[in-house]
């Protein structure tokens, strides 16, 4: 059996907190889109179902069946990682948060948002290879140390590591597909080596977890964890790699660029 | 003069498509056929290297890229180009060939990723599944030189 963590005592209190964070963030766009309205053509409202989509599986992994069970069983945990750290970033990227925030804020704010944006800190922690490591590499301090078993033993760890798991996901994810606002763009090849790169070490991470769980986990549910992690990754990548190649393919393939490929009939 | 043009040849691109569609092809023929169906391979083996679980991880992550992006490049020579189907087809093999071979000796053999078939004389298997690995890739590397050869004749007349 596990043992019993101090996590138990406090999750009801991380469950009404992250309710709480889920209807301001819905409120704050639906906010943000009244506003940008009023000065530019209406938002539309299919990005505002994919925030709620991201918003929704993000709260996913604290609440509801997966949520419940997220903090005493490793599937259930890893379901709630995969939500947390790799579906809802998608659908948060989709929903263009950043474009919509420029155009609600004030023209002055707007200006320092976008000075921020354009900072040599910005440009380093979007670079796809940097971002893979803040991602891949939290995971590995996760799983392979013992950060795993405090995290559900001290309630601001398990804040902290779940607020990385989310935002570093998401930077992981705005800096491989250029869907929002992006300041510092890097070349498709460079962006592919590095998505590569990073689900390597995420398939790798899942079978060292497989071969040792972090030690308060019971062996089958470590092993079904991690293969869950493993496939569910593959699944979760797939999306971002159709999304590269797919706007690879409509930069290099104009519909009107046939005749700079002919050549002379001879 | 009334000018006639024709589309551009696409050579490397279409050899390229092929060979990463090979490529991704033939490690879903292993995750679906041999993982999942005969279950005859197991997710993780005890054996393994730890830098076996890291070169494997990339391997795996690289022919899901392939896959997805030599579909894309096929798309793209498609639109823009002339091509010839044999000469994809010729990449298809090399990529086939190539995953199955690296598969069947450095992941299998070197790292000890896992085996082909457990509780088994596994040294028939092995001899066939890189038999078969070597054959693909000659079978692709042959249509290519083929397909070389025929442009040879076309420029030559």
């Amino acid at each position: 059996m596990m043992e019993h963590h101090i996590i138990h005592t406090y999750f009801p209190l991380i469950q009404t907190a992250v309710v709480i964070l889920a209807v301001i963030l819905a409120a704050g766009y639906m906010g943000a889109m009244v506003v940008s309205g009023s000065k530019f053509k209406s938002w539309p409202v299919s990005r505002l179902f994919l925030w709620i989509m991201g918003v929704v599986t993000a709260v996913g992994a604290f609440v509801g069946p997966i949520g419940n069970l997220a903090h005493e069983n490793f599937i259930a945990h890893m379901a709630g990682h995969l939500m947390l750290g790799m579906l809802s970033p998608i659908f948060f990227v989709f929903s263009k948060p950043m474009t919509l925030l420029l155009r609600a804020l004030p023209t002055e704010h707007a200006k320092t948002m976008s000075r921020l944006l354009n900072t040599s800190y910005a440009k380093v922690i979007t670079n796809p290879f940097i971002a893979s490591i803040l991602n891949i590499g939290g995971l590995f301090l996760i799983y392979k140390t013992g950060l795993y078993v405090w995290m559900h033993e001290d309630i601001l760890l398990f804040i902290i590591v779940h607020l990385h798991v989310f935002l570093a996901g998401y930077l992981f994810t705005i800096s491989m597909i250029y869907v929002d606002v992006t300041s510092h763009r890097y070349d498709f090849w460079y962006r592919a080596v590095a998505l590569v790169i990073a689900l390597g070490f995420h398939k790798a991470l899942s079978k060292l977890i497989y071969q040792s769980p972090p030690e308060t986990v019971p062996v089958y549910e470590g092993r079904s964890g991690a293969m869950l992690m493993y496939y569910g990754g593959d699944v979760i990548d797939l999306i971002l790699i159709v999304i590269l190649c797919l706007h690879w393919y409509r930069v290099r393939t104009p519909k009107e660029a046939h005749r700079r490929n002919m050549v002379l009939w001879k | 003069m009334n000018q006639k043009y024709r589309p551009k040849s696409a050579k490397n691109k279409i050899l390229l498509s092929g060979v990463l569609i090979g490529v991704g092809v033939m490690a879903l023929i292993d995750e679906i056929i041999f993982h999942q169906l005969l279950q005859w391979h197991h997710f993780f083996d005890f054996n393994t290297m730890q830098f076996g679980i890291f070169s494997d991880g990339l391997l795996n992550a690289f022919a899901l890229f392939s896959i997805v992006a030599g579909i894309f490049l096929f798309a793209h020579v498609t639109k823009l180009y002339t091509y010839s189907l044999l000469r994809w087809s010729s990449g298809i093999f090399i990529g086939l060939g190539s995953f199955q071979l690296i598969d069947g000796t450095i992941n299998h053999k070197v790292f000890g990723i896992h085996q082909i078939r457990y509780d088994v004389d596994i040294l028939p298997y092995d001899i066939g599944w890189n038999a078969s690995a070597i054959l693909l890739l000659i079978t692709g590397i042959v249509i290519w030189l083929i397909t070389r050869k025929n442009e040879a004749d076309r420029t030559g007349s």
